[in-house]
């Protein structure tokens, strides 16, 4: 069954100063299954970034349709969504992750995590316990807990952003190039973890360079170039 | 999941005008002055919705009207037209530009509070930081002594400021912990709507993570909804869920924060984005 299907979608970007429009993104097709692990390649600049950037909406698109099943309001287009229905969907159904970390100050790692769910109504006990539980799950050190993590190296705050995203139990999970900066043996952790989620049946998708990385993780992988998916 | 609940603030077409307008505004505005009758719009047409627990952020360059949108909800100044609507007030039914003096400060006093840029505005520098916060609990009907006094060592405190400095003016305090005085008189009446003038411009960058990280402490604890108007496109990002941008008293673009930050569609707003240090 399907989570996610997007049609003939498109992003360009519209400059004023100078006037300029450069197409990122042309006639993107593809569908996601629920449980799914979708992974996208190719060159820097091909457009991949602004495919789940599109989705997430943090990019508006230009045109065509991202039909998502959504728990909270049944398919609808996140192209054309509400804004309030996109931050409830941010909230509670659909995560991002990527290598930057992006925390409040004075915020510790543990806080970090644990606001995700305070936000989303959980009381601050249960919010205590998961939070501990999400962190030794993708195994951040308990001595990291109370820092703040600005100081992180690029692994520490990789398994801070997965947990501070997967503590709200999303159903489509968006992995924007997550594993750029690590050294072999951190991305061996973080693929066994992206594997238990999908194991957990954790939709998914996911930017990649390293194709080795993406065997035995992705059920199925698009080749970009110049903005569109090479068959 | 239902999203049909009623907007804490509904502002409808807000307009301030300095001057008597003229048949030929609509075409002659230079920025937002007439060239005829040399009015100034400072707000056109203004229409902005606050939804519960949200934080808007409200972004533009001075002069762009604001602080004015703010000052006006606050009845600081009185709007040439438009209508205001409170959910708590008369269920959102009646404008609150249209009632008097005295339901004003009423609706001000129980249903509002205000930080302003300049702590001046907002506090009584020679009163102590108790009086201050006593000051609006009373001009909300609240007699009881023993209470004001708890209530304010308890909103002091959750501000950072220690409860045993409450018998000081806010005169001697920093900047910083002036405008943490300010958020406790703001929200000595449990307010549901919060306006937030530029309250961590001018302060260096720890105390700003300071009032930062307690604005999001405000909105969890108390579920209060915001209006933080700001030039610091950082403090939005941090804040903001969702974003207008104004220039020359309309708004010009609005949408999800990061939207507007990552993917800016008007041309002022991508200088203002691309000017970003």
């Amino acid at each position: 069954m399907e989570i996610l299907r997007v049609e003939n979608l498109s992003k360009s970007f519209h400059l004023h100063n100078p006037v300029k429009d450069i197409k990122s993104c042309q006639n993107i097709c593809f569908s996601l299954e629920r449980g799914g692990f979708i992974g996208i390649v190719g060159l820097s600049g091909a457009g991949k970034s602004t495919v789940l950037k599109c989705i997430y909406r943090s990019y508006l698109p230009s045109g065509g349709s991202i039909r998502y099943d959504s728990r909270s309001f049944g398919w609808i287009d996140l192209a054309k969504a509400d804004e309030r229905e996109i931050i409830a969907l941010r909230r509670y159904e659909i995560g991002y992750v990527s290598q930057f970390l992006n925390v409040m100050p004075r915020t510790t790692a543990k806080e970090h995590v644990k606001n995700a769910l305070l936000e989303m109504g959980e009381d601050e006990k249960a919010a205590e316990r998961e939070s501990a539980e999400m962190l030794s799950y993708f195994r951040l050190p308990e001595n990291l807990w109370d820092i703040y993590p600005n100081t992180f190296s690029g692994g520490e705050r990789l398994r801070l952003n997965l947990a501070h995203a997967m503590v709200k139990r999303p159903r489509l999970m968006l992995l924007d190039e997550p594993t750029a900066s690590l050294d072999n043996k951190t991305k061996l952790l973080v693929k066994d973890m992206l594997l238990r989620l999908k194991g957990k049946g954790t939709s998914m998708i996911g930017i990649f360079h390293d194709l080795e990385f993406m065997e035995g993780l992705c059920d199925k992988v698009h080749n970009m170039s110049e903005g569109s998916f090479l068959c | 999941m239902h999203l049909d609940e009623k907007p804490v603030l509904r502002v409808e077409n807000l307009t301030m005008r300095y001057g008597k307008g003229c048949p030929r505004c609509g075409d002659s505005l230079e920025k937002n002055r007439c060239r005829v009758c040399k009015t100034v719009w400072a707000l056109n047409d203004v229409s902005v919705e606050l939804f519960p627990g949200e934080v808007l952020g409200i972004v533009g360059e001075s002069g762009s009207g604001k602080s004015t949108l703010m000052k006006s909800l606050y009845f600081d100044l009185e709007p040439s037209s438009g209508r205001a609507y409170l959910r708590d007030y008369k269920d959102g039914e009646v404008s609150i530009w249209t009632v008097g003096a005295a339901e004003r400060r009423s609706i001000k006093n129980n249903l509002m509070g205000m930080v302003y840029q300049n702590p001046v505005l907002g506090l009584r520098m020679d009163f102590s930081c108790a009086s201050n916060i006593a000051e609006k609990i009373i001009a909300a009907g609240g007699r009881s002594a023993g209470q004001m006094t708890e209530r304010a060592a308890e909103l002091l405190e959750a501000m950072e400021i220690l409860p045993s400095r409450m018998s000081e003016a806010p005169r001697n305090f920093s900047g910083g912990m002036q405008q943490r005085v300010q958020l406790s008189k703001a929200l000595a009446n449990n307010p549901s709507l919060l306006l937030l003038d530029e309250v961590t411009t001018g302060l260096d960058l720890s105390v700003q993570a300071k009032v930062l990280d307690l604005i999001r402490k405000i909105k969890a604890k108390y579920g209060v909804s915001i209006l933080l108007v700001s030039h610091d496109l950082a403090v939005i990002r941090m804040l903001a869920d969702r974003t207008i941008v104004m220039l020359d008293g309309k708004i010009i673009e609005r949408g999800l924060t990061d939207q507007i930050l990552e993917d800016p569609q008007h041309e002022y707003t991508q200088q203002l984005v691309h000017s970003l240090i």
